[in-house]
């Protein structure tokens, strides 16, 4: 079974149907012995940093993840908050992944959200197994996690920033796979195997 | 930059696909789930669905087909059609809608932008703005182009970005169902005033068309319907013959 945190940031949906269409037993939850107990974790989260971390730190979560020896996986805000450090709202992560995530500059020619389909480069982990270099995900997203020893996966906007993170069992995704077509199911599949 | 998109758009009504035919009736075109599929199969990168349903009770059924979309669509897709309130947005995002696009509604009431945006984040709205140059201005139009209003185009779009838009989707009344090109000069102007994406839409008649538009009016998307419901060209072979132009496109 797979526990999805439920900490009240944004649309979990999509999320579970596509773990339902990868025919995965998920359940919403915040209760720790469920999340214990589970294979596999999944940290959601659209919207802002700041306050996910604040709905995570409200519900004892943060304790409760860093514990964790199966495979966990945070989806863009989901990712970030396990970060050491956000410039959104200027709060402290987990401190999982040894990142300091930053805001896109804006700039001629470079939009900010960093929104649309971008290739996937760097791609070192089991995360991308079967997954061609210069495939594309999706991306919505205005704060980035820099290139730092726990990268596994890079992409561009314009600069080279972390498309995806692991640190041990943790991973993160910039991207959101849950709606990144059938190379996103394939990477959702990949973190369920692990 | 992420690569350009290509966006089809389904007009729905009572639960099926539908496509005008030279301004009067209305063919069936098929089932908005199945055809959905097929394009993201096909390469779609995301989609649009407009509620074009004329009753209340038509609207319900709408919600419930979001739900069937979001059940079976793995790419991100926009519903839109009669949005008019924060309680509209929350229904289709619950539903599992990933964007919502609103229109009319705000223009009559500017602050439902701010509303939509400040409680959902601004990656779920799209300001839809329909316009038609009079007199060298170009004029923001509503109603599916049948009202003039007093606003500006360029003024207009950038109050919308202020008011958390995430992104723009501009169709020219005066190209829209043409089928010769969009206004690529006037898209370049917009997208330099902006920092958020600008989805072009409604006047494309070929290849040519849509290549202009990403490439000499800087568009971020391009948004069609008719050439891909009748199967005139599969969106695969947009996308590579775009990548032939040196156009960025996820193939």
């Amino acid at each position: 079974m797979i526990a999805v945190i439920d900490y009240g940031m944004g649309n979990i949906r999509s999320l579970g149907n596509a773990l339902q269409r990868l025919g995965a037993e998920w359940r919403l939850t915040a209760d720790p012995e469920i999340i214990r107990s589970a294979s596999h974790v999944i940290l959601p989260g659209v919207g802002n940093a700041a306050e996910a971390m604040a709905n995570l730190t409200e519900r004892n979560l943060p304790e409760v993840l860093w514990r964790l020896r199966h495979p966990v996986l945070g989806i863009c805000v989901g990712m970030q908050v396990m970060c050491r450090h956000t410039e959104e709202g200027d709060v402290d992560g987990m401190g999982i992944f040894d990142a300091k995530v930053r805001r896109f500059t804006e700039q001629p020619g470079v939009k900010v959200p960093h929104m649309g389909w971008s290739p996937l480069t760097n791609m070192e982990s089991k995360l991308f197994k079967g997954i061609e270099k210069g495939s594309y995900v999706y991306f919505v997203h205005s704060y980035f996690a820099p290139l730092c020893p726990d990268t596994i996966a890079t992409s561009r906007h314009p600069g080279l920033f972390s498309a995806a993170l692991k640190y041990e069992n943790y991973y993160g995704t910039q991207f959101h796979p849950e709606k990144s077509g059938e190379v996103g199911e394939r990477i959702l599949r990949n973190f369920l195997e692990l | 930059m992420p690569a350009k998109r290509i966006i089809p758009c389904l007009d729905v009504r009572n639960g099926r696909t539908v496509k005008g035919i030279n301004f009067e009736g209305l063919a069936d075109v098929g089932d908005p789930v199945e055809l959905g599929a097929r394009y993201a199969a096909e390469g779609a990168d995301e989609l649009v669905y407009l509620d074009i349903s004329a009753s209340k009770e038509e609207r319900s059924t709408f919600t419930d087909l979001v739900r069937r979309i979001a059940e079976r669509i793995n790419i991100p897709f926009t519903v839109g059609g009669g949005i008019s309130s924060v309680e509209d947005a929350a229904r289709l995002l619950e539903a599992g809608a990933d964007k919502i696009t609103v229109n009319s509604a705000a223009v009559s009431n500017p602050q439902l932008i701010t509303d939509i945006a400040t409680r959902y984040g601004r990656q779920f709205v799209v300001v839809a703005i329909d316009a038609k140059e009079i007199d060298g201005v170009w004029r923001v139009t509503t109603h599916g182009g049948s009202r003039l209003t007093d606003r500006e185009l360029f003024e207009w779009a950038a109050e919308v970005e202020r008011r958390g838009a995430g992104e723009i989707l501009f169709t020219s009344m005066d190209h829209d169902g043409t089928r010769n090109g969009y206004p690529d000069e006037t898209y370049a102007r917009l997208c330099a005033s902006l920092s958020i994406p600008v989805i072009a839409s409604g006047g494309a008649g070929c290849v040519d068309d849509i290549a202009n538009v990403l490439d000499r009016g800087t568009a971020d998307a391009a948004l069609a319907a008719s050439i891909f419901h009748y199967g005139e060209i599969t969106i695969n072979s947009l996308k590579r013959q775009l990548s032939e132009r040196g156009i960025e496109v996820r193939l």
